[in-house]
């Protein structure tokens, strides 16, 4: 009897565990959000930050783009050509980027290379007390290194988001239209009859948006919290891009389930 | 006693605990101004912590820390922005501020604390970098520092503002004996030049009681034995002669606690 | 010289966000600046709009004049109400004007056909296309089928 309620009770014990450290990572949130330094300040700051996290994954952000495009215009080709209907292929590759695959491919490799960027930057700014000693300075770290990293994040997905579909689409219209012969014409009326701006790119930014907030909160977060040794640091970035990548596959789908679903 | 005609930190009955641990129980310290006051003990008996305590980044539970009459776990949070700008801290690792030169991170806390005019910031800056002797490095990157250069740095940007009190943290942890001897004389002479009060967190019994006008010895969750380091040479408490000497074997047991050894041999 | 360098990276950036989602607005989902200025609403009764939906195109000899906004059910005639969102520039659809549902190609989507009569009154906002011709449903017409059969 007795290892059973051990065992109960150490489950208990992992859910309070759980529910404190979302209760933190909210305070954490709360606080960079609502820290409203003085503008002079923390502008050039955010720009900093707006270069480390957008600027320099834009590479990695445009090859896939590129390439996710013109492999979804080969796939697509491959299948719609048995039923003539090859000038489809526009449409098929659009409506799946702008609504779909751009909001989440962008997410899950922004989590990939800014996040986990920057739960180790926090992390190692942690254990060799560079927060502590900025906190004995005067300075509050969320303000000055937790907010602009959160900002910067937020701001960078969505602007990565529309390169992704922006360069995938050129992508296909490469392989569509240069390569496999697709009548120009019938691909980019095609893809303008069955793309609407506001249900399918908007719906597709509000996504980016959203996976935005998911995804530096998560980093930000694991980076802050983390334990100031060796282990921590690499465990909260694992946890970063294990956490935050679950978290936009399941939004993913309340928010295609809410914005495309009839209901 | 005349070192305590004019102390500038008194704490009282400071309890303090992390999980079931006490880490300190109703401890009394006090810091004479303007002298060097080392806080010695073992490893791991939360000699960092009192400075945290000091510095208000964590809250006792019990007790009163006042600085110049200021109760510190009492503070708001812009009194304590106020109170910090006459505390100067030396972290163990250095803590420079990675993204910015060694020029900017000196210039750091000036430029939080004053609104002064940039050619007058880079004026007190130099000069503090030119009293560490690291002028010439103002424009390096942390990275490219040796330990105890960063160290210094560390130094020279804990004494910017010309803080009342500066807290060093392991000062001489981790340095070679030449870098040891730097620090060791930088101390010194600020203290001397400046005036202001320093507290030493260390083990490293040699340098410490070199400089130290007077000690705490900290160990079990209070302090088991002060005085000048002369006074100390003479206390006659096995803990504390173990600790002065560096004896392997004492109070501190060489051993983990452990069964038998030849019952457990037998057993296998 | 190196922040210089910073803010230009980011800049462009920004940048090139914008563009992207000019790229995204004009040529992927053809969002015409002129297209939402000047439309008018005017209403058409079916029998059946089988297959219709929101968005399917309005078409006058083959040339996009319009697209259909709401469908719902007029409870009291009970037929069903289209609404279509004619372009501003469309200003010579007589009253008598006829609405047909039609399919593009054998299994394409719906959408509704215009063809204008002879009236002097022109159509304007709020008014109704009295004259409509329902969806074809396969269903009814193989019914249809075998009932003459069945009755010669």
């Amino acid at each position: 009897m007795q290892p059973v309620l051990d065992n109960i009770a150490l489950f208990g014990r992992a859910g309070l565990d759980k529910v404190e450290a979302v209760g933190r990572s909210g305070m954490i949130l709360i606080n960079a959000i609502v820290a409203r330094p003085d503008p002079v300040q923390s502008f050039p700051l955010l720009i900093r930050q707006l270069y480390s996290v957008g600027v320099l994954s834009m590479i990695i952000i445009i090859v896939s783009g590129l390439f996710i495009g013109m492999v979804l215009a080969l796939q697509g080709y491959t299948i719609l050509v048995d039923y003539g209907t090859e000038q489809a292929v526009g449409q098929m590759v659009a409506l799946s980027l702008v609504r779909e695959l751009a909001p989440v491919v962008a997410a899950l490799l922004f989590a990939g290379r800014a996040g986990s960027a920057l739960t180790a930057e926090i992390g190692l700014m942690k254990a060799t007390e560079q927060l502590s000693s900025m906190e004995m300075i005067g300075v509050d770290p969320l303000r000055r290194i937790i907010a602009p990293r959160f900002w910067a994040g937020f701001i960078s997905l969505p602007i990565l988001t529309m390169i992704f579909s922006a360069v995938g689409v050129w992508g296909a219209m490469l392989v569509g239209v240069e390569w496999l012969g697709v009548y120009e014409g019938s691909f980019w009326a095609n893809m303008q009859n069955s793309v609407d701006f506001f249900d399918d790119v908007v719906n597709g930014l509000i996504k980016a948006q959203v996976f935005g907030l998911v995804v530096t909160w998560v980093a930000v977060f694991q980076g802050y919290d983390a334990l100031p040794t060796s282990e921590g640091i690499s465990q909260a970035t694992t946890k970063t891009v294990v956490y935050s990548s679950l978290a936009i596959l399941g939004l993913d789908f309340i928010m295609t389930a809410l914005m495309f679903g009839d209901f | 006693m005349e070192l305590f005609d004019d102390i500038i930190i008194d704490i009282k009955q400071l309890t303090f605990s992390r999980g079931n641990r006490y880490i300190y129980k109703d401890v009394d310290i006090r810091i004479p101004r303007g002298k060097v006051t080392a806080i010695m003990g073992p490893s791991g008996t939360g000699k960092t912590t009192l400075l945290r305590l000091i510095g208000g980044q964590l809250k006792p539970d019990s007790g009163s820390i006042l600085l110049d009459g200021d109760d510190i776990p009492c503070l708001g949070r812009s009194e304590l922005f106020d109170v910090r700008e006459k505390m100067g801290m030396l972290f163990q690792s250095g803590a420079l501020f990675t993204d910015m030169s060694v020029f900017e991170n000196v210039a750091f806390p000036i430029r939080v604390h004053t609104k002064l005019p940039e050619d007058m910031v880079r004026d007190v800056v130099l000069m503090k970098l030119q009293a560490v002797g690291l002028r010439g490095a103002a424009q390096l990157m942390p990275s490219e520092l040796s330990g105890g250069m960063s160290r210094r740095v560390a130094l020279a940007r804990a004494i910017a503002l010309a803080p009342a009190l500066v807290m060093y943290d392991e000062p001489f942890a981790g340095q070679d004996p030449i870098a040891m001897g730097v620090l060791v004389n930088l101390i010194q002479k600020l203290n001397q030049a400046l005036g202001h009060t320093s507290i030493i967190v260390s083990h490293d019994i040699k340098e410490a009681l070199s400089i130290a006008d007077y000690v705490y010895i900290i160990a079990d969750a209070g302090v088991i034995a002060q005085g000048t380091p002369e006074e100390l040479q003479k206390v006659d408490s096995e803990q504390v002669r173990q600790f002065m000497m560096g004896l392997p074997d004492g109070p501190v047991p060489f051993h983990f606690p452990a069964a038998d050894i030849t019952t457990e041999l037998m057993e296998g | 010289m190196r922040i210089r360098g910073v803010e230009l990276a980011v800049g462009v950036f920004m940048l090139v966000g914008a563009l992207s989602l000019a790229v995204l607005a004009i040529n992927v989902s053809g969002l015409g600046l002129s297209k939402q200025e000047g439309s008018y609403k005017v209403y058409a009764l079916f029998e059946n709009v089988g297959g219709l939906t929101a968005r399917s195109k309005v078409s006058m000899s083959g040339v996009t004049i319009g697209q259909v906004g709401a469908i719902r059910i007029d409870p009291e005639r009970l037929m069903a109400v289209v609404e279509i969102e004619m372009n501003g520039d469309v200003d010579y659809l007589t009253v008598d004007s006829s609405a047909s549902i039609l399919t593009a190609g054998l299994l394409g989507e719906k959408y509704i056909g215009i063809t204008t009569g002879a009236d002097d009154e022109v159509l304007t906002e709020g008014g109704y296309i009295e004259d409509t011709q329902s969806s074809l449903v396969l269903e009814e017409l193989i019914g249809k089928f075998l009932f003459n059969k069945a009755s010669e």
